[in-house]
């Protein structure tokens, strides 16, 4: 990423004749509608349902609708003080945390195995990450349930987290195997002619370089899980997460519910997403090779 | 010795817990759809294949991904060019095209529930412009080919995202010498696009076509969202027997076909946009 813009930088210094977008101001002007337009696309549904989130039961289910919040909470107290929802909220969370603890610890070794050193059984371990992505991964909650009733971790936070923690160990794996291939092994060794054992090196060189990178799939790994609704659907009766509350209450709940609902899970998502926003491509661009 | 120990040592929890929580669950499912008390049957998957809704679940399912998955990969290409090409704002264009990436799909289902509900925001634009007099009901249950366009909607607008985040990164890897050689030859901007620009991203191509492929037969929350029950979808029918029902082998036999259109998709993706040996990047 960073190497093109460099190439793009050195590209606008030495002024060669490049052809500006489209031709004329008629080109320009077509391209930063589109841009515009694109932006409005993306933008203007999420803006919509803040709006039914931030207005009155009333306004909701209302009509016709006016475009601006009206700043009632009714609909976001009626949603927090609904049966259910303060701990659905809280199993989503702790669900999230423990995939993204058990992601990073599982994931993170295999790693920094994958980019330090060539043995033989890589390439098997390579074909089993490949494979979780060609398998619709949410069905594996089917096999799991009898599994978990038989060992006793059916409807519990951490059962519902191991299949969430299959979907987030492939990025874990290959985005913790970019970070580490980005610090050069020359530094490692460097600490080692110093005195430090491996341990110390990994830990006083390699690890604060590649921390903020972490610290990004580690939020990456917990939207996977605050994302998930099938698996969650499917394996939780008591302590549903709440995309599984929702999913399960849709056909019963009135409008300004679903709304507030979802408002629920938007925001969190959004302020996750804008935290990682510098590695939001290297992340995926790497994970999806 | 030790030194020799340690990738295996590192590798091994996560093996462990795919072998245990992947592989091994993977295979059960297979198991499950053809297992009986009796032993061997065929009976789930006759039981399936008998229903009512199997036909239009699994048709609903095809078409949803037929349609949803070239419209995706237009935009993602159109969005993905713009990018490219933008010199001031670039960061923040990327960032706002990217949100949906964080979203789940029961999330995009409710926005655009938002919209076309009966009271919702479509029914007051078209009030306003004088087109009905009344808030129509698009979401019901005689509107079958309307949920179908809402879902559609709601899936190019929330997983376009991610086809264009992967054909950035891929676009980022092109070397812009390829595409400045076009230039000087005279080649048009829409002939270097055509020429230059699409072959060398097939293996981007490759890797969004088969992720959203997959993820299109995986649909669900949308629907269940947008249309309850009204519009049948095979991972709702799955999640219908599992649940509802109570019969998981159906649920897996249902599993299996979900699987089947999945491994047939992806090996045509990797036939179909096979990257010659040597020709990468």
């Amino acid at each position: 990423m960073r190497r093109s813009g460099a190439r793009r930088a050195a590209g606008a210094r030495n002024d060669a004749p490049r052809a500006v977008v489209g031709s004329g101001p008629a080109g320009r002007f077509l391209f930063g509608a589109s841009v515009v337009l694109l932006c409005v696309w993306v933008l203007v549904p999420i803006y919509l349902l803040l709006v039914n989130a931030l207005s009155s039961p009333q306004e909701v289910t209302g009509f016709p609708k006016r475009f601006v919040p009206s700043f009632d909470f009714g609909s976001i107290r009626f949603f927090a003080s609904f049966a259910g929802v303060a701990q659905a909220l809280w199993n989503s969370i702790a669900v999230a945390a423990l995939t993204m603890v058990m992601s990073l610890g599982l994931g993170a070794p295999a790693g920094y195995a994958l980019s330090r050193f060539e043995f033989p059984g890589k390439e098997w371990f390579r074909m089993i990450v490949v494979m979780t992505r060609a398998f619709p991964l949410p069905l594996l909650a089917l096999p799991l349930a009898i599994f978990f009733i038989r060992t006793g971790l059916d409807d519990t936070a951490l059962g519902l987290a191991v299949v969430h923690t299959v979907l987030a160990i492939p990025f874990a794996t290959l985005i913790t195997f970019s970070l580490f291939s980005g610090v050069p092994l020359e530094l490692e060794e460097a600490a080692w002619t110093l005195g430090c054992t491996r341990w110390q090196a990994f830990r006083k060189v390699v690890l604060p370089l590649v921390l903020p990178g972490i610290a990004a799939s580690a939020v990456f790994a917990f939207i996977v899980s605050w994302n998930e609704v099938f698996a969650a659907a499917v394996l939780t009766v008591q302590n549903r997460t709440l995309p599984a509350f929702l999913v399960q209450s849709l056909n019963v709940s009135p409008l300004h519910l679903k709304f507030a609902g979802g408002a629920a899970l938007v925001v969190p998502a959004l302020v996750f997403i804008f935290a990682v926003r510098r590695y939001l491509f290297a992340m995926w661009g790497i994970a999806s090779r | 010795m030790r030194a020799k120990a340690l990738p295996y040592l590192l590798v091994l929890p996560a093996t462990l817990f795919l072998l245990v929580f992947f592989v091994y669950p993977a295979l059960q499912i297979g198991v499950l759809a053809v297992s009986g008390p009796e032993g061997l049957t065929l009976r789930h998957l006759q039981t399936m294949a008998g229903h009512w809704k199997f036909g239009p679940a699994l048709r609903w399912t095809l078409l949803l991904a037929a349609v949803v998955v070239p419209v995706q990969l237009a935009l993602a290409l159109g969005m993905a060019s713009i990018v490219d090409r933008l010199k001031a704002g670039r960061d923040t264009v990327l960032y706002v095209f990217a949100i949906p990436l964080g979203l789940s799909d029961l999330a995009a289902g409710i926005i655009w529930l938002a919209i076309f509900e009966q009271s919702g925001f479509l029914n007051s634009v078209l009030l306003h412009l004088g087109v009905i007099e009344r808030p129509v009901l698009f979401l019901g249950y005689q509107n079958v080919w309307v949920i179908f366009l809402a879902v559609v909607l709601a899936e190019v607008w929330r997983a376009t995202a991610i086809v264009m985040v992967i054909l950035v990164s891929g676009m980022g890897l092109i070397p812009k010498e390829y595409d400045e050689a076009g230039q000087v030859f005279g080649a048009s901007a829409w002939q270097r696009f055509t020429r230059i620009t699409l072959p060398l991203l097939r293996p981007s191509l490759q890797s969004a076509l088969i992720l959203r492929t997959l993820n299109a037969f995986e649909v669900f929350a949308v629907v269940i969202a947008l249309g309850g029950t009204t519009l049948p979808v095979l991972m709702g029918e799955t999640y219908q027997w599992q649940f509802m029902l109570r019969d998981r082998n159906v649920a897996a036999a249902y599993a299996l076909v979900i699987l089947g259109i999945s491994v047939a998709s992806t090996l045509f993706y990797l036939r179909a946009l096979r990257v010659p040996r040597g020709a990468t990047l």
